[in-house]
């Protein structure tokens, strides 16, 4: 085909389809929020589609006065913890986070009031973070306004929280010593459980790893996969995919993916557990209570729980990593999650951690470790 | 045939001259010296020439003049091995000697692991290199002397014997944990090592529970390994609670020999405790134990 015809079937073909979406418009079953149309934030409270929008487009924009005055309990939820809410405290993931296009939708509406689900898309260093909020609005005069939750930030009060837990710190042999002096033994690990899957077009190697020495180690997991020929399909580590610092007789899961590998072409594994000495503090202690596997709005099967900071210190990001295990007590699969808020002392946090759904009615037990991210900073 | 036997003959006492030739041009040295010992070297003759001693580590150049002994300095015959030294010039000649080592004034000790279970049979390995003050290897066999110990429990002896200059050893862990002391003795020269011995794994792990008015408190005994020893503070004890609110985790840490925790209250509930691969007693709270 020649350059002009190729270019003339272009044009009617486009022709023909503005003409079928100006006929038969399509029904959109909610608002797509797009970033970065324009420098001014969308303004309207016409409809409660239009206020949710009005309001995250603001705070996209960080023009916080204005998406405060969308709210319609302005009596009962302070500006300060509008922003602290949305834009987060203590360094946490949310502070490093930026608004990215949303969708929002009725769930209901009458003729003064209404339910809007916004699911909310955070860019974050750690991938992109979804929130799903159902916001009620009423109508107030002319117009639709949030009923903000009027949840209100933890606030630890000032205290003296004693602490008297362990710290490890190593002395490396260093270049003036005799030969044949010792150097500090690297701590002893083990990998006691592996497996290997699949899922969707990638190879899933996950197992545990214990430290089974009185030293804490700083651990990492790599894996090669070999092809029936022999030669190496690739070679990956397990990257946040595992508790890095695991303290004496600590146990954490791993799991390596290989993207674009199909386990059929794997005829072998071979592992590589890395361990090495490093300083490290016995604090702070993370409890995780009331773990349960529930299925959430979406329909979606996920291990809840909450995460409750035991130490005097704030954890700014924490990790949560779980492990699944079938009834003959095997691992069949490792996820993880960030937690987007900070972990304030003594204050539970709620997290959850997705389950694949093929495998949900295979979990008989699991396990939750919390890797902890923090910046050796006391209360903001 | 005559010819034959003529030229063998022949080739003979011109091997008989050569021989004889070489000789006249051999120096007086001694065939050993060791290392680090001086040397003196006669020759005959007279007028100038070259002296040369080439060894393992290097050649020296020297002008001297003949029918006057040739002096080496012991700090020219450190390093042990094989020496050719030669004169040049028509009264000249050559004379190979070995260098040995001195007798034993360094020794190079790897021990391994730095730190290990107690009660490991064969699981502290010792390696012994004797060296002389010049650090040359010493390969004539020296009976050395391992011995492990730590405060409050008998000390482990062994004696072995160099060969090539390198003894080995290996030797238990003791069932006491601490700093031991590993030493090897060689002629008087010993060098010692810390091997850290630690506990083990936990053994007969237990915990009580009772309720308080914040929750449920679970505290374990005081935790030992199986030769008594307790276990290091910092050691990760994870206690898990399972009631009708779901499941609860907290991995403490032992504290004093004991690990603690408090769990969330719940009118029946299961409590079990681990240590890394090790399983300790379950308890049931609101219910038979």
């Amino acid at each position: 085909m020649s350059g002009k015809a190729l270019a003339i079937a272009i044009t009617v073909a486009t022709a023909v389809l503005v003409a079928i979406g100006t006929l038969w418009p399509g029904e959109a079953s909610g608002t797509v929020y797009i970033a970065g149309a324009g420098t001014s934030a969308f303004n309207s409270n016409d409809s409660p589609e239009t206020t949710v929008h009005s309001l995250f487009d603001n705070v996209r924009q960080h023009n916080w006065s204005r998406a405060y005055s969308y709210l319609g309990n302005q009596n009962e939820v302070d500006q300060r913890d509008f922003e602290a809410d949305l834009q987060g405290t203590n360094d946490s993931l949310r502070t490093y986070s930026t608004l990215e296009p949303s969708d929002f939708r009725v769930l209901h509406q009458s003729s003064d009031t209404a339910v809007v689900r916004a699911n909310l898309k955070w860019a974050t260093a750690v991938g992109a973070f979804y929130e799903t909020r159902d916001l009620n609005l009423t109508r107030q005069g002319n117009g639709w306004k949030v009923i903000w939750p009027s949840g209100k930030q933890p606030n630890v009060p000032p205290q003296v929280i004693p602490v008297n837990y362990l710290r490890w710190d190593v002395i490396f042999r260093g270049p003036g010593d005799d030969w044949g002096a010792q150097n500090v033994e690297a701590p002893h690990v083990r990998i006691t459980s592996m497996k290997a899957g699949d899922s969707g077009d990638s190879v899933i190697i996950m197992g545990e790893i214990l430290n089974e020495d009185t030293v804490p180690a700083f651990v990492d997991v790599k894996a090669t996969l070999i092809g029936n020929d022999g030669n190496s399909l690739g070679k990956e580590n397990s990257f946040d995919k595992i508790s890095h610092t695991l303290l004496p007789k600590e146990v954490s899961p791993f799991r390596i993916d290989f993207p674009g590998v199909r386990l059929g072409d794997v005829k072998s594994v071979r592992m590589e557990p890395n361990s090495s000495l490093v300083p490290a503090s016995a604090d702070p202690v993370i409890a995780v209570e009331h773990q349960q596997l529930q299925v959430d709005a979406r329909g979606k099967h996920v291990l809840q729980g909450e995460l409750v900071n035991e130490s005097g210190r704030v954890v700014n990001i924490p990790h949560v990593i779980a492990t699944y295990y079938n009834n003959q007590g095997q691992v069949i699969w490792v996820a993880d999650g960030y937690v987007d808020r900070a972990l304030l002392p003594g204050f539970p946090m709620p997290f959850g951690v997705a389950v694949p759904d093929e495998l949900a009615s295979q979990v008989h037990n699991y396990r939750v470790i919390v890797n902890q991210y923090s910046q050796g900073k006391f209360l903001q | 045939m005559t010819r034959k036997l003529l030229a063998v003959l022949m080739l003979l006492i011109a091997c008989m001259l050569a021989e004889a030739a070489a000789r006249g041009a051999e120096l007086q040295a001694p065939k050993q010296v060791v290392a680090g010992a001086s040397l003196t070297i006669p020759t005959t003759g007279g007028g100038g020439a070259t002296f040369y001693l080439i060894g393992p580590a290097g050649t020296i150049k020297r002008a001297i003049k003949l029918g006057e002994e040739i002096r080496i300095k012991g700090e020219d015959l450190r390093v042990a091995g094989r020496y050719v030294a030669v004169v040049t010039g028509d009264n000249g000649g050559n004379a190979a000697f070995w260098v040995t080592p001195a007798k034993v004034a360094n020794v190079a000790f790897i021990a391994q692991p730095s730190r290990l279970p107690v009660a490991l049979p064969g699981a502290v390995s010792g390696v012994v290199y004797a060296f002389d003050h010049f650090h040359n290897l010493v390969y004539e066999p020296q009976p050395v002397k391992f011995e492990l110990s730590v405060a409050g429990a008998p000390t482990t002896t062994r004696t072995v014997a160099t060969r090539d200059g390198v003894a080995w050893t290996r030797m238990d862990s003791g069932h006491k944990q601490g700093a031991a002391q590993f030493n090897a003795e060689v002629d008087g020269i010993s060098t010692r090592r810390v091997v850290q011995q630690v506990a083990g794994d936990p053994c007969n792990l237990r915990m009580k529970a009772q309720r308080t008015p914040k929750g449920i408190e679970v505290e374990t005994d005081p935790i030992r390994d199986c030769s008594g020893n307790p276990v290091p503070d910092g050691t990760i004890v994870t206690f898990t609670s399972v009631d009708s609110r779901g499941t609860t985790t907290v991995d403490a840490r032992i504290k004093r020999d004991v690990a603690s925790a408090q769990l969330p209250a719940a009118d029946r509930a299961t409590i079990s405790v681990a240590s890394g691969v090790v399983l300790g007693n379950e308890i049931r709270i609101g219910g038979a134990r």
